[in-house]
């Protein structure tokens, strides 16, 4: 992977926090899939932005104001560019959580009833499982889920039965799992909902960061990611929509800056996206989120992809050398993303995780929000390793040394 | 030697004490660890006032299945209103060992299953 300067131990050296140690050892850093790392630009935009462009958006006539409104217009840009998407139906969320929430309520309350279902995946964070589980109680419709096979994959035939019954009216599935790794062929899903008549959701908290995505290409009638697993800051998520609907569609929160005129009994609704930009926004968040766009445009995201890839291979092939440990998902790097989950024989995920802590190594352990998936896949929890554009093969040696050592202290 | 997984820590941790089913039994509860999801229940026996024998099931980490296992050899023979008194500290002391806020959970939740059992106050204990 190559930057404006050139050169890997550039990449890992414009992140500031990897000149920190603890206890003496380096920060060995595998939890990208829960957040990334910040590089020094992201971090500046922000601090640069309160520093010396700071006002409210939208509202001032100064010239003050007029910067802030070109920052937070410029991210939108910028931001919807990365991602293939136009910039009026590019919504600034909180986070995926609320952008499937947003739709879930603006999308879902009007479009859902009694015969009416709504089909998700098992291997669903529950992010992407509780708001349809709300929504299809509060609108008496029913929530059906489609299986994941033991390699951790979708059948695209089971999609078709499902959709064949006719009464599917959306279909909300990740583009890559947390936990499994998997990539799922959502092109070739979003096509068949859209013959079908449904509507697609898509989850890509774990695919924007990793890899190239064109959500125009991909077809999805919604699409979200969020800004602190793509090296921006936390507090700002990212729904991609499709026109047509979000033109018909109610709002999702009400009142300031969402509103086109407001009398004393009603308001009429402001044009996309402000429709859906209910309050003053998350300026700070999201003119750092450009700058990590920006920077991972800089890098290219099939050089992040080739190089997570190649991590991910070595990581399959080095974990597989540890006695008693076990990967869920697929075999083949090329059909994960930068994510690996597993378990030891012996040892709770929580142990493993602690004793990774011990070498400096900082793996997650736990349901990782997907306990209906924990239960297919017949374990209470995983440890999960992640990685990122900073992530070199030095980082997975640290921590198959680690559980070799973990497995020596529990007597395995 | 590991300062958290300690000889003894993981000889109760393979080799659980009062692990299993007791069947008849007078109090049970089932809880679950939030952080990750696993799940620890008891079944106790009571008489005269005090808990004549118990046993918890269930699965997780190193540290809990230590704490319970640890806590159960205690627990037995403790009055009742003894067991409503006890508290977080209690059950650190009792473990002997470092325990991280993270893993805290871990370590108490057999305790809150126990006084849930007992008393019917669910709370984590403080």
């Amino acid at each position: 992977m190559r930057t404006p300067s050139g050169g890997r131990a550039r990449v890992r050296s414009d992140f500031p926090i990897f000149a920190r140690e603890f206890d003496g050892r380096p920060l060995v850093y595998l939890d990208s899939a829960a957040t990334s790392q910040k590089p020094a630009v992201v971090i500046e935009a922000v601090a640069d932005h309160l520093r010396n462009h700071n006002a409210n958006v939208h509202r001032g006539v100064y010239a003050l104001a007029q910067e802030a409104d070109a920052a937070y217009d410029g991210a939108r840009r910028a931001v919807a560019g990365f991602a293939g998407a136009q910039t009026d139906t590019t919504i600034f969320t909180k986070n995926v959580t609320e952008a499937i929430n947003l739709v879930a309520y603006a999308w879902g309350r009007a479009n859902l009833g009694p015969g009416d279902a709504v089909l998700i995946t098992q291997a669903e964070h529950h992010a992407n499982i509780v708001p349809w589980q709300v929504l299809c109680r509060e609108r008496g419709a029913a929530l059906r889920y489609l299986e994941v096979d033991e390699n951790g994959e979708l059948s695209l035939a089971a999609l078709d039965a499902e959709l064949a019954r006719g009464d599917v009216r959306l279909v909300a599935f990740t583009h890559v799992s947390n936990v499994l790794g998997t990539i799922n062929p959502v092109a070739e899903m979003t096509a068949r909902v859209r013959a079908a008549g449904a509507v697609s959701l898509i989850d890509g908290a774990q695919a924007v960061p990793h890899m190239a995505v064109d959500v125009g290409a991909i077809g999805a009638d919604f699409y979200a990611w969020t800004g602190h697993k793509a090296l921006g800051p936390t507090g700002v998520g990212v729904l991609h929509g499709r026109r047509e609907i979000l033109e018909a569609m109610e709002p999702f929160l009400t009142g300031g800056d969402m509103i086109a005129s407001v009398d004393f009994q009603s308001a009429t609704w402001n044009e996309l996206p402000a429709k859906f930009e209910a309050g003053t926004p998350m300026v700070a968040e999201a003119v750092g989120l450009r700058a990590a766009v920006d920077y991972l445009g800089r890098l290219g995201m099939d050089q992040v992809r080739a190089h997570e890839r190649a991590l991910t291979a070595y990581m399959l092939e080095r974990l597989a050398q540890v006695p008693g440990l076990r990967v869920v998902g697929p075999a083949e790097a090329d059909a994960r993303g930068g994510l690996v989950s597993f378990t030891i024989d012996g040892m709770h995920p929580h142990d493993i995780a602690e004793l990774a802590n011990r070498a400096g190594v900082c793996i997650r352990a736990g349901h990782h929000c997907a306990q209906p998936l924990m239960r297919c896949l017949g374990v209470n929890a995983t440890a999960r390793a992640s990685v990122g554009v900073y992530n070199e093969p030095a980082d997975i040696d640290a921590l198959v040394d680690a559980l070799v050592r973990g497995r020596e202290i529990f007597g395995l | 030697m590991d300062d958290l997984y300690r000889d003894y820590i993981l000889d109760h941790y393979k080799q659980p004490r009062n692990f299993g089913e007791l069947d008849p039994h007078d109090l049970e509860a089932l809880e679950h660890n939030p952080l990750c999801g696993d799940e620890l229940g008891v079944h106790i026996r009571v008489k005269d006032g005090r808990i004549e024998d118990l046993r918890f099931h269930g699965h997780g980490c190193a540290i809990s299945q230590a704490s319970a296992s640890i806590a159960s050899e205690e627990l037995k023979g403790m009055e009742l209103e003894q067991v409503g008194a006890l508290d977080a500290d209690w059950m650190i002391e009792l473990l002997g060992i470092p325990v991280s806020a993270t893993r805290r959970k871990c370590a108490l939740l057999n305790l809150k299953v126990v006084r849930g059992a007992v008393t019917g106050d669910n709370a984590w204990p403080t």
